[in-house]
C-alpha cells in the first residue's frame, strides 16, 4: 500500500512538472502574474510528491519488501541496515529517483530563497526546471520504474553488488548528484535569460551562489569517489581515466570555468554570452555524466540493444536539452548586449585565459572519452586510456596551474604584469628551492617530480600572495597587517584556499606517483619482505564472518628499524548470495602517508598468499587538497550570502591596483 | 596605451588559437602512439607483427591454462575458442578472474609471441562481460543470445 502511494505520488509529480513547465512561460508571454505565480507553488508541490515517492521506496528497502522487483534485484534480508538504506540508489532505477529528488530540492530552494528575483525571471527559471523534471520523471516512469511489483514474490532477494556494500555508496552518489543537479539551476537561469533576451550583472549575482554550491558538491563527490575507488577496488590508484570518472571531471572543469566567468560578469558586466554558454555546457556535461554512469552509453554500445526504449529515451533527453539549449543560444545570444571593455593584461584577461584552458582541457577529455564510440561506429575497436589522457591533459592543466597565482594579483580592467611578477618573485624563489631540494634528494632521475613539486609549491604558496599583498605587512607592521587581513572580504580567503587546495592535491599526486615503492610477492606465514624503509612480516591467515559474507583476514606486522610500527589486515571476502569475492585492502595511515596492502589469490603452498604492497608517501594530500578547495568554496559562499541583493560598486573590488 | 577593440579581439583570438593549436597538437601526438588497439586472439595469431604497439585482447581464460609462477607472476591463455594467446602478468588478478570466464588483457606482444600484460580486467559482476569479449565470441559464433545478462558498464559506481 505504501509502495503504491509512492508510485502514485511519482505520477502526480510528473503531472505537476508538466504544469510547471508550461503555465509560467505562458504567463510570461501574456504578462499574467497569476500564471507566473504557479511556478513556485508547483516547485514546492513537486518536492513534496517526489519526497513521498523516495520515502516509499526507502521503506520498501528497509522492510525488505520482495514483492518489488527493484528490491529483489538489489537487496537481501540479511544485508546490514545502512546498505539497505544506501542500496536505494545503488541501482539504476533508484539512482534516477534520487536524481529527481535532488532536482526537486533545488527547484524548491530557488522558489523559497529566490524572494529577491524578478518575477519573470523566477517564473522562467522554475519553468525550465520543470522541463528537466518532466523529462526525468517520464524517463523513470516509462523505462526505469522502481515501483514495479512481482506477481509471485520470491522469499529472498539477490543482494546488492558487494563492491557497493560500503559507506562510500551512502555518501558518494548523493554528493555527485548534488553537484550535477546544481548546475541545472545555472542552466535554467541561462535559458530563462535567453527567453527574456535580457541579462545583466544582477543575473550573475543570483547565479553565482548556486554555481558555487554545485561546484563544492561536485568537488566533494569526485574526491569521495576517487578515495572510494582507491580503497575499495584494491588497485592502489586514485584515478583511472575511466569514462565514468571523465564524465564527472568534465562538468567540474567547465563548472570551474563558469565560476570564474560569472565573477567577471558580476563585477564587470563582461563575458555575458560566454557565461551563458558555459552554464549550458556545464549542465549538458552533467547530463552526459549521469547517463554515462548508469546506462553504458559509452563503455558499451551494446547496452542499447538490451533495453532499446531506455537508450532511445536517453538519447532524446540529451538531444532536447543539449541541442535545444545550444540552439536557443545560437538564436538568441545576439540579443544579449556586451559590455565592459578590458585590456588583455587584466583580471578579466587572466580569467579569460583560465576559461580557455579549462574548456579546452574539458574538450580533450571529451574527445578521448568519445573517440572509441566514434571509431566503433566505423567498425574499428580501440580503447583510450591513461597514456592518452596523461599526455594531453597533463600539459594543458599544468599550464593552467602556472598562471593561477597571477590572476588575483592583476587589477580589473587594466593590470600590471610587471607589478604582479614583482610580487611573485618570492613565491618563485620558494618554488625553485623546492624543485632544487627535490632534485638533490631524488637524484636527477625524477624530472616529473622536480617540475611537479615545484609547480605544486608555486600554486600553493602563490595562492596566498594576494592576501599577503593586501595585508601590507611591510608597511603596516605585524599587528596592522593582521588587522588589515581580518578586514578583507571572505571571498578573498575563499579564492586563496581554493587555489591552495589545487596545489595541495598536485603535491599529493606527484609525490605518490614519483616516490611510492611497490612490491608484489608470494608469502608464507612467517615470511618477511622489505619495502621502502619497512620490513613486513606475514603472521598468518584467520577466518571470520560478517553479516552476509565470510572473510579471510591476513595479519601483517610492519617494522621500521626492527621496531614494530603497525599492523595491517587486508582481507578477502566472499558474499554467498551473489557468489562473489571482494578484496578489502589493508590501509594504515601514518602522518600524511599510507601503507597499502591487498591480498591476491592463494599461493602455491597451503597457507601462502600473493600480496601487493605499496608505501605511498603523502597520498592523503590528494583528497585533503579537495577538502581545502571545498573550504575555499564554502568561505566564498558565506561571503556571498551576506552580500546577496546588495549591489556593490565595482571599484571596491579592485584594491590591488592601488596597493602600491 | 590605447588599444582598439579590434586589437583586443585579435589578441583574444590569438590566445585561444594558440591554446587550441597546442591542444590539437597534443591530441594528435597522443593518438599516434598512446591509444590501444583491440584485437581478438585470432587476429593476434594471424598478424603477429604489431610493432610493439599497446594492444587489448579479449576472450575467455582457457580452462586449465592458469600457471602461477614465482614472485606473483602468473601465466594464462586467452582464447576465442579458435586461437589462443599466452599472457603473462605480474600482479594481483581481479577478484572475478576465473578459468572459462571472460577477460580483457592490456599490454604488449613481445618478440616470442608472449603477451606481456600490465592490466587484466575481468567481468565486474555476474551480469557483466566486457563488450570486446562478447564481440569476439560472437565473431567465432559461440555466443548465445540470452547468455547471463547483457554487459553493464564495468565501473557502475553509483
Amino acid at each position: 500500500m505504501i509502495v503504491e502511494f509512492g508510485h502514485f505520488a511519482l505520477i502526480l509529480a510528473l503531472a505537476v512538472a508538466v504544469a510547471q513547465s508550461i503555465l509560467p512561460v505562458v504567463g510570461f508571454f501574456r504578462r499574467d502574474p497569476a500564471l507566473m505565480a504557479v511556478a513556485p507553488r508547483a516547485s514546492m508541490m513537486q518536492l513534496l510528491l517526489v519526497a513521498i515517492a523516495f520515502s516509499a521506496l526507502t521503506y520498501a528497502y528497509l522492510v525488505s519488501d520482495f514483492s518489488l522487483l527493484n528490491v529483489v534485484e538489489n537487496s537481501h534480508s540479511e544485508k546490514p541496515l545502512i546498505y539497505k538504506f544506501s542500496g536505494v540508489w545503488g541501482n539504476h532505477e533508484g539512482s534516477m529517483l534520487l536524481w529527481a529528488l535532488i532536482l526537486a530540492v533545488f527547484g524548491a530552494a530557488v522558489a523559497a530563497f529566490g524572494g529577491n528575483l524578478p518575477q519573470t525571471l523566477k517564473a522562467n527559471v522554475l519553468a525550465v526546471q520543470g522541463w528537466i523534471s518532466t523529462a526525468f520523471l517520464a524517463f523513470i516512469l516509462t523505462t526505469s520504474n522502481p515501483f514495479l511489483r512481482l506477481a509471485e514474490p520470491p522469499i529472498e532477494g539477490k543482494d546488492l553488488n558487494p563492491v557497493l556494500q560500503d559507506v562510500g555508496l551512502a555518501i558518494h552518489p548523493p554528493l555527485l548528484y548534488l553537484g550535477y543537479v546544481g548546475f541545472s539551476i545555472a542552466f535554467a537561469f541561462a535559458i530563462a535569460a535567453l527567453i527574456e533576451g535580457r541579462i545583466d550583472a544582477a543575473w550573475a549575482r543570483w547565479v553565482r551562489p548556486w554555481v558555487l554550491a554545485a561546484w563544492i558538491f561536485l568537488t566533494a563527490g569526485i574526491a569521495m569517489g576517487s578515495y572510494w575507488a582507491y580503497y575499495e577496488l584494491g588497485w592502489g590508484g586514485f584515478w583511472f581515466w575511466d569514462p565514468v570518472e571523465n564524465a564527472s571531471l568534465m562538468p567540474w572543469l567547465v563548472g570551474t570555468a563558469l565560476l570564474h566567468s560569472a565573477v567577471v560578469m558580476e563585477k564587470r558586466e563582461a563575458l555575458k554570452v560566454w557565461t551563458v554558454l558555459l552554464a549550458i555546457l556545464a549542465f549538458s556535461l552533467s547530463l552526459l555524466g549521469t547517463f554515462l554512469v548508469r546506462s553504458g552509453v559509452l563503455t558499451s554500445v551494446h547496452a542499447f540493444a538490451t533495453d532499446p526504449t531506455r537508450g532511445v529515451f536517453i538519447l532524446a533527453i540529451l538531444c532536447v536539452f543539449i541541442g535545444g539549449g545550444l540552439g536557443l543560444f545560437a538564436f538568441r545570444a545576439g540579443t544579449l548586449r556586451q559590455g565592459g571593455l578590458f585590456a588583455p593584461v587584466s583580471r578579466e584577461g587572466a580569467l579569460v585565459l583560465n576559461n580557455v584552458f579549462l574548456t579546452v582541457a574539458a574538450g580533450v577529455v571529451l574527445f578521448g572519452t568519445l573517440v572509441p564510440l566514434i571509431v566503433s561506429a566505423f567498425g574499428g575497436a580501440i580503447s583510450v586510456g591513461a597514456p592518452y589522457f596523461n599526455t594531453v591533459f597533463g600539459p594543458l592543466f599544468g599550464a593552467t596551474l602556472l598562471v593561477v597565482p597571477f590572476g588575483p594579483l592583476l587589477a580589473w580592467k587594466r593590470g600590471d604584469l610587471l607589478g604582479a611578477l614583482e610580487r611573485l618573485w618570492a613565491v618563485f624563489a620558494i618554488a625553485a628551492l623546492v624543485a632544487i631540494i627535490v632534485a638533490w634528494m631524488s637524484g636527477e632521475t625524477h624530472i616529473v617530480a622536480v617540475f611537479g613539486l615545484g609547480v605544486a609549491a608555486w600554486v600553493l604558496v602563490g595562492a596566498f600572495a594576494e592576501l599577503w599583498t593586501r595585508a601590507r605587512f611591510r608597511e603596516a607592521g605585524l599587528s596592522g597587517g593582521f588587522r588589515r587581513l581580518a578586514g578583507l572580504p571572505r571571498s578573498a580567503f575563499g579564492t586563496a584556499f581554493a587555489h591552495a587546495g589545487l596545489g595541495v592535491t598536485l603535491l599529493g599526486v606527484v609525490a605518490t606517483s614519483a616516490f611510492q615503492s611497490e612490491a608484489i610477492l608470494e608469502m608464507k606465514p612467517g615470511d618477511t619482505a622489505t619495502i621502502g624503509a619497512y620490513s613486513v612480516t606475514f603472521d598468518g591467515l584467520r577466518n571470520t564472518s560478517g553479516p552476509n559474507y565470510s572473510e579471510v583476514i591476513a595479519s601483517m606486522t610492519v617494522r621500521e628499524g626492527g621496531i614494530v610500527r603497525f599492523v595491517v589486515a587486508p582481507s578477502r571476502r566472499f558474499y554467498a548470495v551473489r557468489q562473489m569475492p571482494t578484496t578489502e585492502a589493508g590501509i594504515h595511515t601514518h602522518g600524511l602517508s599510507q601503507f597499502y596492502v591487498t591480498l591476491g589469490s592463494e599461493g602455491r603452498d597451503t597457507g601462502s598468499v600473493v600480496v601487493r604492497m605499496w608505501d605511498k608517501p603523502l597520498v592523503t594530500l590528494i583528497w585533503l587538497g579537495a577538502l581545502v578547495m571545498m573550504a575555499g568554496g564554502a568561505l566564498s559562499l558565506s561571503d556571498r550570502r551576506l552580500r546577496v541583493g546588495a549591489p556593490k560598486p565595482a571599484r571596491r573590488a579592485a584594491p590591488v591596483a592601488t596597493a602600491e | 596605451m590605447a588599444m582598439t577593440r579590434k586589437t583586443r579581439r585579435l589578441i583574444l583570438i590569438g590566445t585561444v588559437g594558440a591554446v587550441l593549436a597546442s591542444a590539437v597538437g597534443l591530441v594528435l601526438f597522443a593518438l599516434s602512439g598512446e591509444i590501444t588497439l583491440y584485437k581478438t586472439p585470432t587476429e593476434v595469431v594471424e598478424q603477429s607483427a604489431t610493432d610493439g604497439r599497446r594492444l587489448r585482447i579479449g576472450g575467455l581464460v582457457e580452462v586449465g591454462s592458469v600457471v602461477r609462477k614465482d614472485g606473483g607472476q602468473v601465466e594464462f591463455k586467452v582464447t576465442d575458442t579458435a586461437n589462443a594467446v599466452t599472457v603473462t602478468y605480474r600482479g594481483l588478478l581481479p577478484d572475478l578472474f576465473q578459468e572459462g570466464q571472460g577477460v580483457v588483457a592490456e599490454g604488449k606482444l613481445d618478440q616470442s609471441g608472449l603477451f606481456q600484460a600490465d592490466t587484466v580486467l575481468a567481468k565486474h559482476d555476474e551480469r557483466y562481460m566486457p563488450k570486446e569479449v562478447v564481440d569476439a565470441l560472437k565473431a567465432q559464433g559461440v555466443w548465445e543470445e540470452g547468455q547471463p545478462g547483457g554487459p553493464i558498464p564495468p565501473k557502475a559506481k553509483n
